[in-house]
Parts: structure tokens; C-alpha cells; sequence
């Protein structure tokens, strides 16, 4: 490619501005479709603030030993002549839950439990969508209509009774109820991966690349794959608040991560026994909930408008 | 019209079929049987155990139970509860309408306010009132609705009362005792409503603004406009009316969020609905009591999404439905 460009420019009898700008747009080599959209996405400040605000909590929520040592509080550890302190009352920063254990440091372990079931039901959430969604709208027919009523079946059941079912079966632990809440959050994005699919495999180019001979297998891997990752990754930051907010809402009706155990959710139950004494102790779980689920909301915005073709420049 | 109503009709029959056979083979897997309620009492002799398990006819597969399930709702009977023994259908009789109110009075809330936002929002894109109206409904977007709930209690029941001001109620859907009726009624409906109402109303700004965008761009607005329409009629006559028709798909694909959502604000305001009937079943391993309540939710979402599609029709004459 690069000889040919080269050829051509210096091919005699070619006027020298026009060589000169093909050798510019040879050095400036157009930057690739990620990089453009990154590009777009740094543009957004309220999506690169929430951005910035995600990650400290998402590592705040994994450090969580350190802030144990840090604090020098254990999440678990009760004392009841210290409870319901309010924040800044001896020593601790966000002051103590009904246990007199300090909210900080459940916080950052709550929050680990917490980050870890919505990122897990995320991904198994987008493997079976994925999955579902691909199979159906490539190989349509009878497959597709069997699997899109199957769809159709399991949005019409609300989600929450079903997930409260599901938790009553099988007594999950965080990551059983991971993969609960991902058995069950997957029609979206199989819809959205079917219809894409489908409006892919009819286009010129995936016919082209039938008639030069390309596999199934290289069809679906190099020409439509690369087509439904910004649907994926835009899905995915906008599914992951709600998935946040689908744990927070089990634990709190009782039937998600369990006592001990800390989570965002159940924290938020134990607080509602003392809304009266306490409104700091509601208040710091909940609203731990709330800025990530608006932090990866937004992302998602950002990453929408910047992954959107349509919107090039 | 009538064609397509008959042929959407019979489609719901295998969709519920397929929705019942799910939940009651889920309900049944559930390790835990309603019979283990009377294991507590230790007079209990195995042999009465095992007649009542025989009894309650929990001694067949649930398979075989699921066939004489279904034939009894078809005939209108939902069974008896396992744990009291009353009626399925009394118990979701009296809380039903509860969650109807509920969530009626949350939609017709969210509707009411997002309807005038977003026009406004679309008319002057990009003013201050449309930055203010999308930082709101981008804010409340994502509110957990336990927790804008219990913010609630904490400041209109506690706090007001502690202040001496004018406090509501914490929960349930009357007081025990003093005034009853429409109004003690709406001051208990107030903050559950609210809580309820306010995600739907943030997600109703955003669509109504986009489908306003999307209307006014079109080239029969122009025209309107052209012909020197006030600005008022070519809003709500021409471009408000279009922009309605994806909405009312809309409103029955929210159906299932909205009482999901019920479900979580009945819990926290201890309000008798649905939810609380189908997390109080599902916590006494109550089955028939759950497997009703659950039923009655998936078939108002159905029935919701089935109307929703045939209004579309009427609505727009594009769509033809056959």
C-alpha cells in the first residue's frame, strides 16, 4: 500500500500540490474508529467527570482491607455502647450503624460485594444475551421465533418476582446471586444484538465476503463482530446501573446477599430499623447507590453519543 | 381490526400457558414445601404429617399439580392458600386495587408533569429550562426508589413531626383509628405515589423529549408553520399528537417496571399491595398464594402490552393491523 502511494506521487507529470497532499494524508493516517470515539468521549466532561467519579469508587470498594486498616475498624465487629454515632463522633469518619460498627469501612466492603455481583451478572447477563441474540438473527427461521417467544415469555414475567424466586430456590451466595440476576437480565441485549444481526447479514459486504468464499465462522468473527461491539459496550455501561440497583433492591427485601455479609443493599435494610435515630446511616448506603448508578449512567451516555456513527464528525 | 384482535387474542393463550408452566415449575423446585409449617409443632405425629401432605395433594409431582392447577384457573379457581386456607383469590382481591391505585396514581403523576416538560424541553433545545429539565431527569434517572422512599419517611414523617409541622403518614394505606376516607387516603397515598412516580417521570421527560425532537424536524411541521399556524397549534395539534404515538407503545412496555417498582414501595411504606402479598407468600413458602399473585402481575403486563399495540393501531393510520 505505502509503495503504491509512493508510486503514484512520484509518477512524472503530476502536478506537485496535489503529490505533496497525498503525502501529507499518507503521514496523518486517519486514526481508527475506537480512537475517534474515545476522542468524542473526552469531549463530554460530565461523562469523563462520572467517569473519574466511578473509578474511585470502584477502587475504594476494592481496597477495602486497606481502608480497615486505614480506619482501624473491622467491618464486622460489633460495639454496642458506640452505636449510631454520628459522623465524625469518635472517630469514625462516617459514624457507626446499629451495631456500633463504623459505616466507612462496611461501606468499602459492602461496596466490593456490591460492584462484584453487578459485574458479574453483567457479564453473564451479555453471554447469554450475546449468545441468544447471535444465534437467532443469524440463523433465523424456526430457531429465531422459538428463542425470541422464549423472550417474549420471560419479559412478560416482572422481573423482580422472578428474581425473588430464584433467590428463594437457591440461597445464593454474592456470586450465585450474580448469576441469577444475569440469568435473568439478558433479554435486552439479546433483542438488540438480534436485530442488529439481522440487518447485518443481509448487507452487500457480508454477500461479498460469501462470494470471495469466507467461513460461517470468519463471517462471524471478522465482519459481524465487529459491528455489534459498541452496541455491547454501550449496553453494558447502561445496563450495570440497573443490575447495582436489582442487588441493592434483593438485599433489602431480604432476599439477596445475606447478614453478615456486608452489600449497599442490605446495609440500607439494617438502616431502615433506625430511620427514626439515625438518618445518616440510611442516607450513606443509599446514596452510594444512587453515584454509582448515575456515574455509570452517564459513562453510558457518553459512550452512546460518542460511539454513535451517526454523529461522526 | 377484528381479525387482528382475535389473532393477538389467541396468541396470549400459549404466552400465559408458557409464563405458568415457568413459575410454577420454578415455585415447585424451590426446595422447602408449604407442609413444612406443621414440622414445628412436635405433637405432630408423622402419619398426620404425611395425611395432610396428602391432603393438601403436595404428595404428586408438580408436574401432575401444574396440569390440575391450570385446569382449575381456567374454571376460575385459584386454589386455596397452603398457610391460612383462605381463598387465592380473596387475598389478591383486596390488595389488587391497592396496587392499581398505586401505580395508577404514579403514572398518571409521572405523565402529567413529563408531558409539558419535555414539549418545553424540545421547543427551546438547548435553553436553560431544557438543561435544567435533563440534569433532572438524568439526576432522578437513577435514584434507588428504597432509598428516595426512606429519605422521604425520614423528612416528611420524622423530621416534620419532630419540628412540629404538618407530618404525613409512615405507612399502610389508612389510620387505625381518627379520620378515615378520601382524604386520610391521599395523604397515605402521597409519598409512595411520589417515590414511585418520580424514576417514571424522569424516563417519560427523556422520551417525550426525543419523540418531540424527532416530530418537529419532520417537513409537515414546516409546513404548518409555512402556512402561518400559530406556534400553539402547530405544537399541540400537529407535532404533539404524532409525537404521542410511539408513547403509548411506550406506556405498555413500562407496565413492568412500574410494578416492580410497586413491589419495592409497598415494602418500604408497608403498603398492602400485590408485592407485599407475593413477598410474604414467597417468605411462608406460601406457593398457590405466590404462583396467583405472580400470575396476576404477568398477565395486567400482557393484557398492557396487548392494548398498547392495538391503540398504536387506532392511533396511527400508517399502521395497519392485520
Amino acid at each position: 500500500m505505502t509503495e503504491q502511494v509512493q508510486a503514484t506521487t512520484s509518477a512524472p507529470g503530476r502536478s506537485q500540490p496535489l503529490g505533496d497532499a497525498l503525502e501529507r494524508s499518507r503521514l496523518r493516517s486517519t486514526p481508527g474508529f475506537y480512537r475517534r470515539a474515545w476522542k468524542r468521549f473526552r469531549k463530554d466532561k460530565v461523562a469523563v467527570v462520572a467517569l473519574f467519579i466511578a473509578a474511585v469508587i470502584v477502587v475504594f470498594s476494592f481496597s477495602a482491607p486497606l481502608v480497615s486498616e486505614l480506619t482501624g475498624y473491622s467491618y464486622i465487629t460489633s460495639d454496642l455502647r458506640n452505636k449510631l454515632l454520628a459522623p465524625g463522633e469518635g472517630g469514625h469518619l462516617l459514624g457507626t450503624d446499629g451495631n456500633g460498627r463504623d459505616i466507612l469501612t462496611r461501606l468499602a466492603y459492602g461496596g466490593r460485594v456490591s460492584m462484584t455481583v453487578a459485574v458479574l451478572a453483567l457479564i453473564s447477563a451479555f453471554t447469554i444475551g450475546a449468545t441468544m441474540g447471535s444465534v437467532a438473527g443469524y440463523y433465523g427461521g424456526i430457531v429465531d421465533s422459538f428463542l425470541m417467544r422464549f423472550v417474549d415469555i420471560v419479559i412478560a414475567i416482572p422481573g423482580i418476582t422472578l428474581l425473588l424466586l430464584l433467590s428463594v430456590w437457591f440461597r445464593p451466595g454474592p456470586t450465585g446471586l450474580a448469576f441469577v440476576i444475569g440469568g435473568l437480565a439478558w433479554t435486552g441485549i439479546s433483542r438488540l444484538i438480534r436485530g442488529e444481526v439481522l440487518s447485518l447479514k443481509n448487507r452487500d459486504y457480508i454477500d461479498a465476503a460469501r462470494i470471495v468464499g469466507a467461513s460461517n465462522r470468519r463471517i462471524i468473527m471478522n465482519h459481524i463482530f465487529p459491528n455489534v461491539v459498541s452496541i455491547a459496550i454501550v449496553w453494558m455501561s447502561l445496563a450495570l446501573p440497573g443490575l447495582i440497583l436489582y442487588e441493592a433492591a434483593l438485599s433489602y427485601l431480604g432476599f439477596g446477599v445475606q447478614i453478615p455479609n456486608p452489600s449497599w443493599g442490605n446495609m440500607l435494610e439494617e438502616a431502615n430499623d433506625f430511620y427514626r435515630d439515625s438518618w445518616t446511616f440510611v442516607f450513606i448506603p443509599g446514596f452510594a447507590i444512587y453515584l454509582s448508578a448515575l456515574c455509570f449512567n452517564l459513562i453510558g451516555n457518553g459512550l452512546r453519543d460518542a460511539l454513535d456513527p451517526r454523529l461522526n464528525e | 381490526m377484528s381479525k387482528y384482535l382475535i389473532r393477538r387474542l389467541l396468541g396470549l393463550i400459549p404466552l400465559l400457558i408458557g409464563i405458568s408452566f415457568i413459575i410454577y415449575a420454578l415455585l415447585n423446585m424451590v426446595p422447602g414445601s408449604p407442609a413444612d409449617q406443621f414440622q414445628v409443632s412436635p405433637t405432630l405425629l408423622p402419619e398426620d404429617r404425611e395425611r395432610i401432605i396428602e391432603n393438601l395433594g403436595l404428595n404428586e409431582p408438580w408436574y401432575l399439580r401444574y396440569f390440575s392447577w391450570i385446569s382449575n384457573v381456567v374454571q376460575g379457581d385459584l386454589g386455596n392458600s397452603y398457610v391460612n386456607f383462605v381463598p387465592v383469590w380473596v387475598t389478591l382481591k383486596a390488595a389488587l386495587p391497592n396496587t392499581l391505585i398505586l401505580s395508577g396514581t404514579a403514572l398518571t403523576f409521572a405523565l402529567v408533569l413529563s408531558i409539558p416538560i419535555g414539549i418545553i424541553s424540545a421547543v427551546y433545545r438547548n435553553g436553560v429550562f431544557d438543561r435544567i429539565a435533563t440534569i433532572g431527569s438524568t439526576a432522578f434517572f437513577s435514584i434507588p426508589s428504597i432509598w428516595l422512599g426512606l429519605l422521604l419517611i425520614i423528612l416528611f414523617s420524622v423530621k416534620f413531626q419532630d419540628w412540629g409541622l404538618y407530618a404525613l403518614p409512615t405507612g399502610g394505606t389508612h389510620s387505625f383509628r381518627g379520620e378515615s376516607g378520601f382524604l386520610d387516603r391521599l395523604e397515605h397515598l402521597i409519598l409512595p405515589a411520589f417515590t414511585l412516580g418520580v424514576v417514571q417521570l424522569a424516563g417519560w421527560t427523556r422520551y417525550i423529549r426525543a419523540s418531540m425532537l424527532e416530530v418537529i424536524r419532520q417537513d409537515y411541521i414546516r409546513t404548518a408553520e409555512a402556512k402561518g399556524l400559530k406556534q400553539r397549534v402547530v405544537l399541540l395539534s400537529h407535532a404533539f399528537r404524532n409525537a404521542l404515538l410511539p408513547l403509548v407503545t411506550l406506556i405498555g412496555l413500562t407496565i413492568p417496571d412500574l410494578f416492580g417498582g410497586a413491589l419495592i414501595v409497598e415494602n418500604v411504606f408497608a403498603y398492602p399491595g400485590i408485592g407485599q402479598v407475593t413477598i410474604n407468600s414467597l417468605t411462608q413458602s406460601d406457593y398457590s398464594v405466590a404462583m396467583g399473585a405472580i400470575m396476576m402481575l404477568a398477565f395486567l403486563t400482557v393484557l398492557g402490552n396487548l392494548i398498547a399495540d392495538v391503540l398504536y393501531g387506532v392511533l396511527d393510520p400508517r399502521v395497519r393491523l392485520t
